[in-house]
């Protein structure tokens, strides 16, 4: 008996977590980061995922990823499901299986304050109209080809330009038209709703088993009320809902959740106010920058162990090894570093190969700039004289020994300051590994920003923060220029007064 | 040491055509002739600095025969032995930039002897003091003249205790005052019975100090003979004419 409840107690601690991913940077209302306490994950759809693993018996783990890699992530297994507004449309369908749909909503016009009659999607004829990529709104807008289409990868950036004017109007889902568009005192809703897009929850081809689960909880949560008290609560209740699930009733629940967030985004009048929001930036910004400089120095010392190994192999290797370094140096240059990372993280693991995304991150960065090192360190090689090899030769060392202790000392000095340069950009540089899920400073940025919709005052902070990072490397750059340039000469004189 | 028909050819252009010359030990030979007459390059033969194309090298106990083919593995391990017997002086120094003087000299009998730094450094001291160098051991090598730089690297050789010492032109890049510092170092060596041959530019010294002295032309041996006879009756006509172009 005792037996039996202790391995019945270790069965449900040990449940294996459900790990769901969603992109939870510049997502209202979908997950994102609580405004008024940026470690806390809250949403509509953060709710709704809580709730299903909860029927299910399994903790949850969440697993941020950039929306470009969410669905490539779940091919991957990096994790079982995805929650993120995914639209079930014949395209989605062919690369993940879906549940039933947890939410119904329609497209919807917003326009700045002052336009008159862009209020059908008729009207909007000719004119520049803003979306995201790859949206039912995106195609609804590509039926007329007089419109002029600009499609953004945050609904931020759609509503920011339309304020300037670049956009005569924006079409997106209901969602996200009610948390962007519907709050902005310059902007409103325009029109009725625009046709009808579903959401589902995606998990990988052949996870049935996964999917029937899902299935199970959502329905449930229909019948019982759960799923609509949830969007109530984010002011989400559509009569699509309504007609989705039967359920008619409108029962009292006050939109807290949809206020919480009114409330911690309204403007902040006053400096204080708006300092107290950047000091509350603080913790965010640090984690972004440790991740930021670990990554980059990981990446640095791969860069130069393996730029040393390429160089000596193209200097002083046999002629097929040379040249297999050169092919290595050539591809690794001529190809977008972007694509490199994407490849290492998404592409490998169909050989077999599954790196963590820091492991990942690190290794691409560190590969790509192994290639620009080894090309420094040829230079810094070439210009030790052939007299010190030979003397190192003459002395009875072995070739191994002549570049050990004689030519990549030399050429170290030569490199160092170009080294310390490059590192600077690596830094900077490391911000594409944000799209392999790693939430360094960059992406910080992109998250604080497009909550809060101020990308003036976050951008200086990050700006700042990046070159806090550099600057002691720039010193570093410097000092090493003043020291191998004429260091020699002074020491000497040091030590014979 | 002797080496034996030593044949070397760049490039379709047969530099060395056959060179044969024994040095027994404690001799010094000067090797004197025209730029371009392969004098350097057959020095660098003699420790395979520049590999022959044919002939043999045989230094102390260590023998290398080539007859044409390929510079092999084993080759280059009996280079490195033969090396062990060899010091070499060049004609721009080649000091270690990146390190003192005194390290210059305790690099390759601690990395390649393996002798413990105390001992290195001990024997580097002396051998500094031999040259004269003792009181700037700590500087760097760009700090020096070229006449101390040129005896440092002396001293560096020496570490190694080579049987013999070959020197590439030691003091064509030296003031004649400056040069003199390292000739002297040389003809101290050959007092204490090292065997040295020197390509030289130096007539002077080349008579002066050598016990024989070798004249090439065209990647030949013209005439070996004792300095005093070769210089005042030589007995070929272009030894005659090269001494008279340059005395």
């Amino acid at each position: 008996m005792a037996v039996l409840l202790v391995t019945g107690l270790a069965g449900t601690a040990l449940a294996a977590p459900l790990r769901w991913a969603s992109d939870a940077e510049a997502n209202v209302p979908f997950v994102f980061h609580d405004p008024a306490d940026q470690s806390r994950l809250i949403g509509y759809e953060y709710e709704i995922a809580q709730a299903i693993a909860r029927r299910l018996g399994r903790p949850t783990q969440f697993v941020q990823n950039d929306w470009d890699g969410l669905i490539p992530g779940l091919q991957r297994g990096l994790y079982d499901m995805v929650i993120d507004g995914i639209e079930i449309t014949p395209e989605h369908e062919q690369g993940v299986a879906f549940s039933h749909p947890y939410y119904v909503t329609s497209e919807r016009i917003t326009v700045r304050r002052d336009q008159q009659g862009l209020d059908t999607l008729a009207a909007l004829h000719g004119h520049v109209v803003g979306t995201l990529k790859d949206t039912t709104a995106e195609r609804m807008l590509q039926a007329d080809p007089s419109i002029h289409i600009r499609s953004y990868e945050e609904e931020t950036n759609a509503y920011t330009d339309l304020k300037n004017g670049r956009l005569d109007a924006v079409l997106l889902d209901g969602t996200i038209s009610l948390y962007y568009g519907a709050p902005d005192p310059e902007l409103k809703l325009v029109g009725g709703p625009i046709g009808r897009i579903s959401y589902g929850i995606a998990v990988a081809t052949g996870n049935t088993a996964l999917r029937d689960q899902v299935n199970g909880a959502l329905d449930a949560m229909m019948r019982d009320g759960e799923l609509h008290r949830i969007l109530a609560r984010w002011k989400l209740w559509t009569p699509e809902m309504a007609e989705l699930t039967g359920d008619r009733g409108t029962p009292d629940i006050a939109p807290d959740a949809w206020r919480h967030y009114m409330e911690a985004t309204a403007p902040r009048a006053g400096w204080q106010a708006r300092l107290a929001r950047y000091v509350g930036f603080l913790p965010l910004l640090l984690h972004g920058a440790v991740l930021t400089l670990v990554v980059s120095a990981c990446a640095m010392v791969v860069a130069v162990a393996l730029g040393l190994a390429l160089a000596l192999a193209r200097r002083y290797g046999p002629r097929w090894l040379a040249m297999l370094a050169t092919l290595y140096v050539e591809i690794v240059r001529g190809t977008p570093l972007l694509i490199q990372i994407l490849f290492i993280f998404y592409a490998l693991p169909g050989i077999g190969l599954r790196l963590s995304p820091f492991v990942a991150g690190v290794l691409a960065l560190g590969m790509n700039y192994a290639a620009y090192e080894a090309e420094n360190y040829r230079a810094g090689l070439q210009s030790v004289a052939r007299g010190q090899i030979e003397a190192a030769l003459a002395l009875n060392m072995t070739h191994m020994q002549a570049l050990r202790f004689v030519v990549v000392p030399q050429a170290v000095r030569m490199v160092i300051p170009i080294m310390t340069n490059d590192f600077i950009s690596l830094l900077k540089d490391s911000s594409l590994v944000s799209v392999i899920t790693l939430t360094e400073l960059s992406q910080t940025y992109v998250r604080l920003s497009s909550t809060y919709y101020d990308y003036f005052g976050t951008g200086l902070l990050i700006g700042a923060a990046y070159l806090l990072l550099g600057l002691p490397f720039v010193r570093l750059a410097r000092m090493a220029e003043a020291r191998f340039a004429t260091g020699q000469r002074r020491q000497g004189r040091t030590g014979h007064p | 040491m002797r080496a034996e028909q030593v044949r070397k050819t760049f490039d379709g252009h047969e530099v060395l055509r056959g060179i044969s010359l024994s040095v027994t030990r404690g001799e010094l030979v000067s090797i004197i002739g025209p730029s371009g007459c392969g004098k350097s390059t057959f020095l660098r033969c003699l420790n395979f600095l520049e590999i022959p194309d044919d002939g043999a090298v045989t230094i102390a106990d260590v023998a290398i025969i080539r007859s044409g083919g390929r510079w092999t593995r084993a080759d280059e391990d009996a280079a490195h032995r033969l090396r062990a017997h060899v010091g070499m002086v060049f004609q721009s120094f080649n000091l270690f930039p990146h390190r003192t003087v005194l390290d210059n000299v305790m690099l390759a009998p601690m990395r390649v002897k393996r002798l413990p730094a105390e001992t290195a450094r001990a024997e580097a001291l002396a051998l500094l003091d031999k040259v004269g160098l003792s009181a700037i051991a700590a500087r760097y090598p760009d700090t020096l003249s070229g006449g101390q730089q040129q005896r440092a690297a002396i001293a560096r050789a020496l570490a190694m205790r080579p049987d013999v010492m070959l020197y590439d032109e030691p003091t064509s890049a030296l003031d004649p005052e400056l040069a003199e510092e390292v000739l002297s170092v040389m003809r101290a060596l050959d007092e204490d019975g090292m065997t040295q041959i020197v390509v030289t530019h130096d007539m002077r010294f080349a008579r002066a100090a050598s016990d024989r002295v070798v004249f090439m032309e065209g990647g030949e041996i013209v005439e070996i003979d004792d300095p005093d006879i070769l210089y005042v009756s030589p007995q070929d006509m272009r030894t005659r004419r090269f001494l008279r172009s340059v005395l």
